[in-house]
């Protein structure tokens, strides 16, 4: 057969009919991106963006890490002179801002952006070419908070930049304005994620695929992107008054003129609350796709599971003051909020309840990813027992930044978040690269991260009831704290020593790891359909879905829909509901313009924390990118 | 794997309007991240207001007569607005053209209101902190205003060459339902702004 490309190509080719090897590669001409470099700026395609989101982050998780080591080693003997206390400062900061804005967000949504479109069946994400604007602009974020780091001008404020320490009269030079613009960064790139991935559950799903069938991964990215859109604002707005104020001289958060510091708290922790939950729900979305795969049945309960997201999700907005406690609220308040705090154990304990019937159920099979769910179980419910008690007040006001804080959240977020993603790259790794990682490298990987995590962080909760505060950057000999310092700091760098071995097993099982096939695990959802890694187009033809777990429901052949276009990017649009098919949509090429808009962003963000007149001609030279992104390049284009 | 074609979806049109289309529940989306940006402004306001004793700081509200006027020609400027949404469903393409024209022309005369208003305002966004929390919510609706209407102009402009037909219709639409937004999203701001202080 001639290739696509020089194969008689009719105005409107539909899918009926054609035969499997000839629909196959029409697909993949039509889906495909040109090759070289500008293929390579200018691709759309959710999977390359989804990739290039995962490396990077991983990247940024490694350099957050390497800093974080600085930090042991500062700490693993008193009065060390590893650094000094500016560098220290520097660090600490970098380290938080870089691991929740670079890393934790960041991740969750590239695998959002990878499996989303495959999980529900449709060959692209919505408005794939801001999925393209958005990794660009996180990607300059990154790098703008780093370089800054390298020049010395990286933020010293805390992951939190607490007005007064971050305002005009204190914030040195302009470290915290690299702070607040690099949230300006982060936050655009995950909001407009965030949309694309409403729209893609919501619009884009396989017919047939009711609300209840979309598998538990995609309702809790579903559920975290709700949260993005109405918690990422707040930390926008509490950034950028904290730049006008630093820039050019209002007064929001200065009491003196009427402002109030206590202000910049609240937006901040109106995102920063739902922003742990941010991290965490796709997490159990995670866990929930294992335990599935590897118990060998459905989850149990997925419609309580389902419930128990949203209900996160929503407690999710209403806990945010309990970290204030120590700020002198009204009694009433703050009581609310330790009831509110202590509520949303309540959905979260429900999920853990519905996974362990599944495993109990189920006939589990033993895998790296369900060893890093284990490791989740434990860690998880740890951090949210010490979170039960900094929900009680009297608790948290004797803790209230100490080590004892640093040791729950660590114990939240890596237990809640970072080992379901691990777990979540060894499941997913043979889709994305055609290949599995090793099992023995897994298995160590996993006990190595588990032992070396539990040394290096529960130590903390002692060290934090004795007393240790958070972000010192030494401590003296007499005070007692010097032999669990040193335990944690060993714990560390066995936890570090996991993850050399989890990039080791990366970067070799795509070379040479046994080829997966389609679906390796056994899998029942849709993602496991596609080839490994997908093509272009992601499935030859688009499934019709009438169970949560088709794959499984449908053994012997799968029902389909025709009727779609083979020679134009086109896309089935179905209702919210019921997934009954509505439009043929088109869905965009390869452009450019999204490279384009993303630098003159850049050059908008960056330049305006030196000039306020920045956000003027900046917005023009934005305005301009979009309209070159807008305008039609064909009369192909108004059809579609 | 084996197929069976089970459903045919080969008379479905290619572009829709409102919920059936995907931008529309984009537009949507932005909607609702700026309109928590709204609220978190507005309430960024009244957390200020209720937190020191004497509000409005020093100042007298500012004049309302800018606010008033925008107020009036947004509401009016809704007419257009629900026409050319009409018009753009009955793919009436120089009923389209006119009103876009009339809707830019609008628009423009809300940018220059506001930036009227901007060169009289007392107090300055540096006076203090009631001047910062005025500035902030007028500045943050002048950008809506402005991001649209520059929609609206490019998308006037598209209408007058060989472009406008097919789904540009279904652009329009969409941007018709941006602008509810944003005059709706001005309707609290100009109560907070101009009648809160003095009621």
């Amino acid at each position: 057969m001639p290739p696509a490309t020089v194969m008689p190509r009719p105005a409107d080719q539909r899918d009926t009919g054609l035969e499997d090897a000839e629909l196959r590669e029409r697909l993949a001409y039509t889906w495909g991106r040109r090759p070289g470099i500008i293929g390579w700026l200018m691709t759309v395609d959710h999977k390359e963006i989804g990739r290039r989101y995962i490396v990077t982050a991983f990247a940024f998780l490694a350099l957050g890490g390497l800093v974080a080591a600085i930090m042991r080693l500062q700490l693993a003997r008193p009065e060390q002179h590893v650094v000094g206390p500016d560098l220290y400062n520097q660090i600490f900061t970098v380290h938080g801002s870089n691991m929740m804005f670079l890393f934790a967000v960041p991740v969750m949504q590239a695998f959002s952006i990878y499996l989303v479109p495959l999980m529900v069946g449709t060959r692209n994400i919505a408005f794939a070419r801001v999925g393209a604007f958005s990794y660009w602009i996180y990607l300059a974020g990154g790098v703008f908070l780093w370089v800054s780091f390298i020049l010395d001008i990286g933020p010293d404020v805390g992951w939190f930049a607490y007005v007064p320490l971050s305002g005009p009269q204190y914030g040195i030079g302009k470290r915290p304005d690299v702070w607040a613009q690099m949230i300006t960064f982060t936050e655009v790139a995950a909001m407009a994620t965030a949309v694309q991935t409403i729209v893609t559950v919501f619009k884009h799903r396989a017919p047939g695929m009711k609300l209840t069938e979309i598998p538990l991964f995609v309702w809790a990215m579903l559920v975290t992107a709700f949260m993005v859109i109405f918690a990422m604002p707040a930390v926008m707005v509490a950034s950028t008054s904290l730049i006008l104020d630093r820039l050019v001289g209002t007064h929001f958060f200065n009491p003196s003129e009427g402002g109030s510091a206590l202000l910049f708290q609240h937006l901040f922790w109106f995102f920063g609350h739902p922003e742990v939950y941010i991290i965490f729900i796709p997490g159990t979305g995670m866990v929930s796709a294992i335990i599935e795969t590897f118990s060998r049945r459905p989850v149990f309960g997925h419609v309580a599971v389902i419930i128990s997201l949203v209900a996160t999700g929503m407690l999710g907005f209403g806990l945010w003051v309990h970290h204030m406690f120590a700020t002198g609220l009204p009694e009433l308040g703050a009581s609310f909020f330790t009831i509110m705090s202590m509520t949303i154990a309540i959905p979260s304990g429900l999920q853990i309840f519905c996974w362990l019937v599944t495993l109990f159920t189920g006939t589990p099979v033993i895998r790296t990813p369900l060893l890093f769910v284990f490791g989740f179980f434990f860690i998880f419910v740890l951090g949210g027992m010490t979170g039960v008690m900094v929900a009680s007040i009297p608790i948290d006001l004797q803790v209230h930044d100490t080590y004892f804080v640093v040791a729950h959240f660590h114990y939240v977020l890596i237990g809640g978040a970072v080992f379901p993603l691990i777990g979540a790259t060894y499941y997913w790794f043979p889709k994305i690269t055609g290949r599995m990682m090793s099992e023995r490298l897994g298995t160590w990987n996993f006990w190595l991260a588990f032992i070396g995590f539990n040394v290096a962080f529960f130590p903390m909760h002692i060290l934090g009831i004795l007393g240790m505060p958070r972000r010192v950057y030494t401590y003296q000999t007499d005070v007692g704290w010097d032999r669990l310092n040193l335990l944690s700091s060993i714990g560390a760098f066995i936890l570090a020593a996991s993850f050399a071995l989890f990039f080791l097993n990366m970067l070799r099982s795509a070379r040479v790891g046994p080829l997966a096939g389609p679906n390796p695990w056994g899998a029942g959802t849709l993602e496991w359909l596609a080839d490994s890694p997908p093509g272009p187009h992601n499935f030859d033809h688009i499934p019709v879905v009438t169970h949560a777990t088709p794959l499984w429901a449908e053994r012997e052949s799968l029902p389909i829909a025709t009727g779609i276009s083979v020679n134009r990017r086109e896309i089935l649009i179905t209702t919210l509901a019921e997934a009954r098919p509505e439009i043929r949509e088109a869905s965009p090429d390869s452009s450019i313009w999204p490279l384009l808009a993303a630098i003159a962003t850049t050059i908008a963000f960056i330049a305006s924390i030196f000039s306020p007149w920045a956000a003027v001609w900046g917005s023009a030279l934005i305005g301009l990118t979009l309209i070159g992104w807008f305008w039609p390049k064909s009369m192909r284009e108004d059809e579609e | 794997m084996k197929t069976r074609v089970v459903t045919d979806v080969s008379s479905l049109p290619r572009y829709g309007f409102g919920p059936s289309a995907s931008t529309w529940w984009g537009t949507l989306g932005f909607c609702a991240i700026e309109g928590t940006g709204f609220a978190l402004a507005i309430g960024m306001y009244l957390f200020l207001a209720f937190n020191n004793p004497h509000w409005p700081l020093g100042f007298a509200p500012p004049v309302h007569w800018p606010g008033t006027i925008l107020t009036i020609l947004l509401l009016v400027s809704l007419i257009p607005n629900v026409m050319v949404d009409r018009a753009a469903h009955a793919h009436d393409l120089p009923k389209v053209r006119w009103l876009l024209v009339l809707l830019s022309a609008v628009g423009l005369i809300a940018i220059a209101i506001r930036f009227v208003e901007f060169y009289m305002l007392i107090p300055r966004w540096d006076s203090n902190a009631y001047g910062s929390i005025v500035w902030f919510l007028l500045g943050l609706h002048a950008t809506h205003i402005i991001t649209d209407v520059g929609d609206t102009i490019v998308l006037t402009a598209l209408m007058f060459t060989t472009h406008g037909r097919a789904k540009r219709f279904a652009d329009i639409s969409d941007n018709a339902f941006y602008w509810y937004f944003v005059v709706g999203a001005w309707l609290p701001i100009y109560y907070l702004v101009y009648w809160f202080p003095i009621l």
